[in-house]
């Protein structure tokens, strides 16, 4: 039941968003940005229903969409895992734990998002903590010099959070 | 005298008169400055860079986005220009195919002339490699992405003229690219096959699909090939070959596609007559029972599938008559076989159209098999040469009858205004009930984009719209559902100038030959004997033998024809309750454009909170979607199997009440 409402709120929320922005086209880009908090991306029915309601055309939203790398365009996870590959993280092994990631939560070769979809996991360019080296943030928090030992047991405590919290 | 204002250019004065920008005054004084983003009937880009010229004391700017001011010294041709322009283009080539000798636009493209011009010889940057694949799913089109310069003229004329935005920019920086939305193919989304970012397009990036290898297929076959010719190709395919436009070369076109191997050669205009006769007493009927007014024109395939797409709302006031070219399939099949004591499959319909979505129309499931090909006048410009034809020494010859012989009212039909026209030269006699020696209703032609005419007939008065590009069509379409304006007849074109403005049209990128392929119709018009549709003593002949009468049942199946509301773009629905397959029943609320309006939205929040509130979320599914494509009785909303239209809260819960009850 709580999932059934969830996804209702989502569409209740895209258009009190659009309301909010009084239908302005001009508005495209902060209605994307609050529309892809709600959904984590932008799935191409509601940028053809944003395009509808705004009076512009589809392919001038995707065309938007598609210019910030801040839009994505695929289901992302529920835990999006960003690791640091900039010059001081990769020297400290970063790439380490990228495949230490991947090979945990079962990442094929061109996958950025689990099956799922409780983990996409991508690399960054320098997060500007590099005195944490080798850093990584998932979602908003961060974490610092890690070990490929330290960041499977993370994994690890999020994967088991996520059982227990299906079981309760 | 003082009044005059001037301007310098490479050491010549010139007068700045309304001129927008440098690049149109250069022009004017005779200078060609290159360029390829700039087109008059499009907004300002300046991307291109090519159109660089020297200012004196300003240095270097783009001519297309500077207003000439008094006193301006401008040099066009100077070696830093001539440098800065041939870096461009080696750029350009660099990132383009430049299989030249295979491309559909050899000898007719832009980058490929101004490579010549400028001498590039050798091209000093890297190749980039690129290999995307083809968008061949249109009917009417081909998209190449390897030939796109992104100079983004097809992303402007689809916005601006059309008012669609099939295309637009997508991605960023080197990976720019002009793509349909979400990078689907263009058939699967709103683009209405008018061709007209074809005809813009500098390079073969998109060009019209050609079908003539089906053509001579069918002459190659033991068939009987039978062609009819629009009326715009008459006064444009002998720009193909090198003549003036607007000159008419209908004679050599008849010669020239018996050469070809065509056993009949017909006129489109004989059944644009047709249309007349139909569309007109249609129009008048409904102006007697002050129904479906105001009545749209249905000659313009683009402005049909527009209409479907963007006012469903709108489609009882289109006139429900076929095309032209349609009439004419429908006629020439149920006609020709039994004359030319032939079977029906042993007849072949070519059309020879200046348009690309004729081809598309040609191929709708409710008129299919009516026309076999459609081929433009490019095309067949392309198989006369093919087949070696010197088109210009041709001996003319004249169309078959019965159904090449035409009035002026048919010939018109080509140009913006002529639908109008002809129609007011049938529906004038009828509102007076006299034959009058005067025809032309000058009033009606012009190059407005919207013209707005009020006829006089004795006393009654039609007020109507004459319209070409989709975008003011759907202005004056907005106009007519809010009221605001008191027309009875509205002609949409949607091509520049109407059907001479063509895509598929010979290559022409300047609007001053759309205007002279237009004077030469109305030229033919005042040659031709008989100018009024109805006094076309063949289509009376026609209505003896086959139709019964105007507007009979007869003639209402073989010459009208239907329309259905089109989803802009093909997609799945918007899932708001995950989909599982022990579901027993299925809610679909559409909140398309249409729903969405008569509150669609609403309507879905009742029911989702209905289901939750009875406990029904186990077994019954909820999703908005996107559209049913029945927008005219919106809201619709789909419960099981069953569509609601119109639907109101109640309505839909008694039906699911019911349902549920049947489990």
């Amino acid at each position: 039941m709580a999932k059934e409402s969830l996804k209702m709120l989502h569409f209740e929320k895209i258009c009190e968003i659009l309301n909010d922005y009084d239908y302005r086209p001009d508005k495209l880009i902060p209605i994307l940005r609050e529309i892809q908090e709600e959904y984590r991306y932008l799935p191409e029915e509601v940028m053809t229903f944003v395009a509808s309601s705004l009076d512009i055309s589809p392919a001038r939203v995707f065309g938007v969409a598609t210019f910030f790398e801040h839009f994505k365009l695929s289901p992302r996870g529920k835990y999006v895992i960003k690791i640091c590959d900039g010059t001081a993280c990769h020297v400290k092994g970063s790439m380490n734990l990228y495949n230490t990631i991947k090979e945990k939560i079962g990442l094929g070769d061109e996958e950025e998002t689990t099956d799922d979809l409780l983990f996409t996991l991508e690399t960054v360019s320098c997060l500007g903590a590099c005195g944490l080296a080798p850093v990584m943030v998932i979602n908003d928090k961060v974490y610092g010099q890690l070990t490929p030992e330290k960041t499977e047991k993370i994994i690890e405590d999020i994967i088991k959070k996520e059982k227990d919290g299906e079981e309760e | 005298m003082e009044n005059k204002k001037y301007i310098e250019i490479d050491n010549r004065k010139v007068e700045i008169e309304d001129e927008r920008n440098i690049l149109e005054l250069a022009r004017k004084a005779n200078i060609d400055i290159p360029t390829f983003c700039y087109h008059s009937e499009l907004s300002i880009y300046g991307a291109c860079r090519l159109c660089m010229v020297e200012i004196e004391g300003r240095g270097l700017t783009t001519s297309c986005s500077t207003k000439p001011e008094p006193g301006m010294k401008i040099k066009t041709n100077t070696r830093q220009l001539r440098e800065i322009r041939k870096t461009i283009i080696e750029l350009i080539l660099a990132n383009h195919d430049k299989n030249c000798p295979t491309c559909q636009k050899n000898q007719s493209c832009k980058l490929q002339d101004l490579a010549r011009r400028f001498d590039i010889d050798e091209i000093s940057f890297k190749q980039t490699e690129k290999d995307e694949p083809k968008d061949e799913s249109s009917h009417a089109l081909i998209r190449d992405p390897n030939k796109c310069i992104l100079c983004g003229d097809c992303v402007r004329m689809c916005n601006e003229i059309q008012g669609i935005g099939a295309l637009d920019f997508a991605y960023r920086g080197a990976k720019v690219q002009v793509l349909p939305a979400f990078g689907h193919d263009i058939s699967d989304v709103d683009c209405v096959n008018c061709g007209q970012c074809a005809r813009v397009c500098p390079t073969g990036a998109i060009v019209p699909k050609k079908e003539i290898d089906e053509v001579w297929e069918k002459i190659d076959e033991d068939k009987m090939v039978v062609a009819q010719i629009a009326p715009a190709v008459r006064v444009s395919l002998g720009e193909y070959f090198g003549k003036e436009p607007g000159e008419v070369s209908t004679g050599q076109i008849v010669s020239a596609l018996k050469m070809l191997g065509v056993d009949k050669v017909y006129d489109t205009s004989f059944t644009a007559d047709l249309t007349v006769l139909e569309e007109g007493a249609e129009f008048l009927e409904r102006l007697e029972t002050d129904q479906n007014l105001p009545q749209f024109s249905s000659c313009c395939p683009g402005w049909v599938k527009f209409a479907e797409q963007y006012f469903p709302e709108l489609l009882d006031n289109i006139s429900s008559c076929k095309s032209p070219q349609q009439m004419f399939g429908s006629l020439a099949k149920k006609i020709l076989p039994e004359k030319n004591n032939i079977e029906e499959e042993d007849l072949s319909v070519i059309s020879i159209m200046p348009c690309t979505a004729k081809k598309y129309e040609a191929k709708r499931e409710e008129l299919k098999d009516e026309i076999d090909n459609v081929i433009t006048t490019q095309e067949l410009g392309l198989m006369i040469e093919q087949a070696g034809i010197d088109f210009n020494s041709l001996e003319p010859e004249s169309l078959d009858m019965p159904f090449g012989f035409k009035t002026g009212g048919g010939v018109i039909f080509g140009s913006s205004g002529g639908v109008s026209e002809a129609v007011l030269r049938y529906v004038s006699e009828k509102v007076t009930g006299k034959k009058s020696d005067s025809y032309e209703y000058r009033e009606t032609r012009g190059e407005e984009g919207i013209r707005e005419v009020t006829v006089n007939l004795d006393g009654k008065e039609i007020n109507m719209a004459i319209v070409y590009g989709l975008a003011n069509a759907k202005k004056v379409a907005k106009d007519v559902l809010n009221d605001k304006c008191k027309y009875d007849f509205i002609e949409v074109m949607a091509c520049p100038g109407g059907c001479i403005g063509g895509a598929g049209q010979p290559v022409s990128y300047d609007l001053e030959t759309i205007k002279r392929r237009g004077e030469s119709l109305y030229q033919i018009d005042k040659s031709l004997h008989l100018h009024k549709p109805q006094d076309n003593p063949y289509i009376t002949e026609c209505y003896d033998d086959v139709l019964d009468e105007i507007g009979s049942k007869r003639a209402h199946e073989l010459l009208h024809t239907k329309y259905y509301n089109k989803q802009r773009i093909s997609k799945e629905g918007l899932e708001l309750i995950k989909q599982s397959k022990d579901k027993k029943i299925e809610i679909g609320v559409c909140v398309g454009t249409n729903c969405y309006v008569k509150g669609s939205q609403e309507l879905l929040r009742r029911i989702m909170q209905y289901i939750q509130k009875k406990g029904y979320s186990d077994i019954v599914d909820a999703q908005a979607t996107f559209c049913f494509e029945n927008c005219s009785q919106a809201p619709v909303v789909r419960i099981g199997d069953e569509l609601i239209n119109g639907c109101t809260f109640d309505k839909a819960m008694n039906v699911l009440e019911e349902k549920i009850k049947n489990i």
